[in-house]
């Protein structure tokens, strides 16, 4: 009986990719393991292969189209003695095993980029990933300055396990784009080294979970030396990477390390969620004199949001932003975070709360004055994030708001946080694993008496 | 050696024995200083090892770095940095190089081109080579002295940065302290291989067993090693056969070693002997000549105890400054 090739999921968080180029034509003979078509996912163009033989009956979907979804049917193989007369009638290729996972993290709903008031009037935006903003932030700097480098696993000539150095090796050579070993313990040393010496690495870990090898020299050698030196050494690096859940990597690749890093002196510690301040605070974070710790998340890399086209763009480190005005209660997150925060706003509209959604963006130093003065205006608050709940920001939120804001709250502060278990690989368990929207709307409803 | 004429002149072995004398006596008074409850927390003195530092430093030029352990104040003192400026860093000062924000492990001098002064074990190795990374990236010639003992040899990061030190050539000078014990534990009892200066051969990278306790074989090694790296054929390892009297640490009684060995090794190699009897043999100096500049030594060392003695405790504002740049 003719079956259908579907569109393959060809990485962790591949929603949807572009059939590049069929390598094979209709009544083509196909093995199982033929290469029969190129895809590109957000990371890289791959090679797929034909699990069963045959004969390619139809192909469904043509060259070039993108955003084919996951498990579309892209071509109809016929079998021994079918006619092309069956491909018609192809039922699916049996689904896989196990549950085909919903996108961990839905698209937040109606998210537009709040005015900014510091932007000049009339400022123009460009639609952006995540991702090209990064590599516009790092190549921009490295432009300016010849004392800024990356270095890495995979950085350079693979072109980045996540494709945020993509093309940028082309553009500045190996000197200064920069594959290494994988030797997070000891390339991250080396980086803090030639720090030390004036020079101003950005330091790509793949992902924050191998930084753990290296976490002696972020905190012990990068944060702690310009104050065992009474001032004279100090340490400009970024260290950045993928930060916390991606999807059904389970526990050891899936770590939120925001509360972790926070709390280190020396170090600054930013997490963004939008693709503008993704590019304004790197470009701030390559300039600063300290070492920065950079939170990214895989899952945001391939989200679009407006960019200001504004030359040079940067944004602060320190400074929290506030995406919607509300009037009833204060939801407070930070990278990923906001993706709840946001679309559980948008849900308690439709009930008739209004909530003001504050985005920290940097975890030290944190902007505690810009909650306060909201929680002041909404006497109640809700933190969202993904990490672990015990030492959590919302943990150090909550204390803020009871040390310096108490006479204000009319509510006890509610910390929506990961659950406290490692990451399970079940895509069930995982999302239940994960801080939900409808947590957060329960948190809120909670603090609000509804 | 016997019989062949050192290569060597009279200013430069009396230069060598000044600056040997000076670290000893130095830390002679520290250790001083620490009994009598002026300096604090852990100090681990450098007497015995002297020649290895003192033997490097004389193939240094100006914009080398040198980075080391916890073990470092000979380093300091043999690249420059003030005495006064150390001592009040030991017994926490306002006058110390870190304001008394670092202590004995953690002092640096940026003039100086000393990174330090680390109180982890190893990490000081990776550090090191991106010290020489910076240089490459530069490219200018200077090279970086990197310090470790045989207790950190045996750290996975050093290994790690010897196959990028080695595969980016970076022009690094790996000097390894072999004083024998890691804290308490004897290196047959810590390292399955005793010649730590071969393994550097997995990556390449040349290495040679060195006479710690002789100022000149440790700088005509040195000579060899850091023409190596200014020539741009990467890493150089060094071995340097050495010895320390004290303890690890001011708080160790040293019960892993009898005193008879101690003895032996301080009557028949020590480095600073070694040095007045070539300098009086030759006769470079007289009794005299020596007697003037242990006088001088001393002074030296005095006027730092008293320095950092004397300097007040930083005010309690610093403790909130220097976190961020």
């Amino acid at each position: 009986m003719a079956i259908q090739i579907l569109m393959p999921a060809l990485s962790p968080t591949m929603e949807e990719g572009t059939l590049a180029k069929w390598l094979v034509k209709e009544g083509d003979t196909v093995s199982s393991g033929d290469i029969i078509a190129e895809i590109e996912t957000d990371k890289a163009t791959m090679e797929f292969e034909a699990a069963d033989e045959g004969v390619i009956g139809k192909l469904l979907v043509a060259e070039g189209t993108e955003g084919v979804k996951v498990n579309d049917p892209i071509a109809v193989l016929l079998e021994d003695g079918e006619d092309a007369s069956a491909a018609d009638s192809a039922p699916a290729a049996p689904a896989p095993a196990t549950e085909t996972p919903e996108a961990v993290a839905a698209a937040p709903v109606a998210v537009t980029v709040p005015d900014d008031p510091e932007l000049p009037e009339g400022t123009t935006f460009k639609s952006m990933t995540v991702r090209e903003a990064l590599r516009e932030a790092m190549s921009e700097e490295m432009r300016a300055s010849d004392d800024v480098f990356l270095m890495g696993e995979e950085v350079a000539q693979y072109q980045g396990a996540y494709k945020i150095s993509q093309g940028m090796l082309d553009e500045f050579g190996e000197r200064r784009v920069i594959d290494t070993p994988i030797t997070e313990h000891g390339f991250t040393g080396l980086a803090v080294g030639a720090a030390f010496a004036g020079l101003r690495p950005v330091v790509e870990f793949m992902t924050f979970n191998f930084a753990l090898q290296a976490i002696d020299h972020i905190i012990n050698s990068a944060a702690k030396t310009l104050y065992m030196s009474g001032g004279q050494m100090n340490c400009p690096i970024v260290f950045r990477g993928a930060n916390g859940a991606a999807a059904r990597v389970a526990a050891q690749h899936s770590h939120d390390f925001a509360a972790m890093y926070a709390q280190v002196p020396g170090l600054k510690v930013v997490m963004p969620y939008s693709a503008a301040d993704a590019k304004g605070l790197l470009k701030s974070a390559i300039r600063d004199p300290n070492p920065v710790v950079f939170l990214e998340n895989e899952i945001l890399y391939g989200r679009s949001f407006d960019v200001p086209e504004i030359e040079d763009f940067t944004v602060p480190i320190g400074k929290a932003k506030i995406w919607r005005e509300g009037s009833d209660v204060t939801i407070v997150s930070f990278g990923i975070g906001m993706q709840y925060a946001l679309e559980a706003a948008d849900r308690l509209a439709g009930e008739g709360i209004s909530a003001e959604v504050v985005d920290l963006r940097s975890l030290r130093p944190m902007d505690t004055e810009t909650v306060i003065r909201s929680v002041q205006k909404t006497n109640r608050c809700v933190t969202v994030e993904e990490g672990f709940p015990v030492g959590s920001i919302g943990n150090h939120i909550s204390a803020v708001l009871m040390e310096q804001a108490f006479d204000y709250l009319d509510a006890p502060v509610i910390n929506c946080t990961g659950k406290d278990v490692p990451m399970p690989y079940a895509a069930n368990l995982e999302k239940l694993a994960l801080v939900t929207t409808d947590e957060v709307i329960a948190a809120v409803k909670s603090v609000t008496y509804r | 050696m016997a019989g062949k004429k050192p290569n060597v002149s009279k200013e430069e072995l009396l230069e060598y024995y000044r600056e040997m004398l000076l670290i000893r006596r130095f830390e002679e008074k520290a250790g001083q200083l620490y009994g009598m409850g002026l300096i604090g927390g852990f100090c681990h003195l450098y007497i015995g090892q002297e020649a290895v530092v003192v033997g490097l430093e004389a193939n240094a030029k100006e914009g080398d770095e040198r980075i080391t352990s916890y073990r470092d104040h000979g380093h300091m003192l043999a690249c420059g940095m003030d005495p006064k400026g150390v001592m009040a860093e030991l017994t926490g000062r306002e006058g110390g190089y870190s304001r008394g924000k670092g202590g004995s492990m953690h002092m640096f001098s940026k003039e100086k081109e000393f990174y330090g002064g680390n109180g982890i074990v190893g990490a000081q190795v990776p550090i090191g080579a991106g010290l020489a990374f910076a240089n490459k990236y530069r490219g200018n010639d200077n090279v970086s002295f990197t310090y470790f003992g045989d207790g950190a040899a045996n750290q996975g990061q050093v290994y790690e940065t010897f196959n990028m030190a080695a595969l980016w050539k970076l022009p690094v000078v790996f000097v390894i302290e072999n004083n024998h014990y890691a804290m308490g534990t004897a290196q047959e009892r810590s390292t399955s291989t005793p010649a730590i200066y071969t393994r550097g051969e997995a990556f390449e990278i040349p290495g040679e067993a060195v006479d710690g306790m002789d100022v000149l074989a440790v700088r005509d090694a040195g000579a060899k090693a850091v023409a190596h790296c200014r020539a741009g054929k990467g890493p150089y390892i060094l071995e340097m056969n050495t010895y320390r009297y004290r303890g690890h640490s001011m708080s160790d009684p040293a019960k892993y070693r009898t005193r008879e060995e101690v003895q032996k090794v301080k009557e028949e190699h020590d480095a600073i002997d070694h040095v007045r009897e070539m300098l009086l043999t030759g006769k470079h100096a007289s009794e005299d000549d020596l007697k003037a500049i242990d006088k001088e030594i001393k002074a030296i060392v005095s006027e730092a105890a008293q320095f950092a003695t004397d300097s007040p405790e930083p005010d309690v504002s610093e403790l909130w400054t220097d976190v961020y740049a």
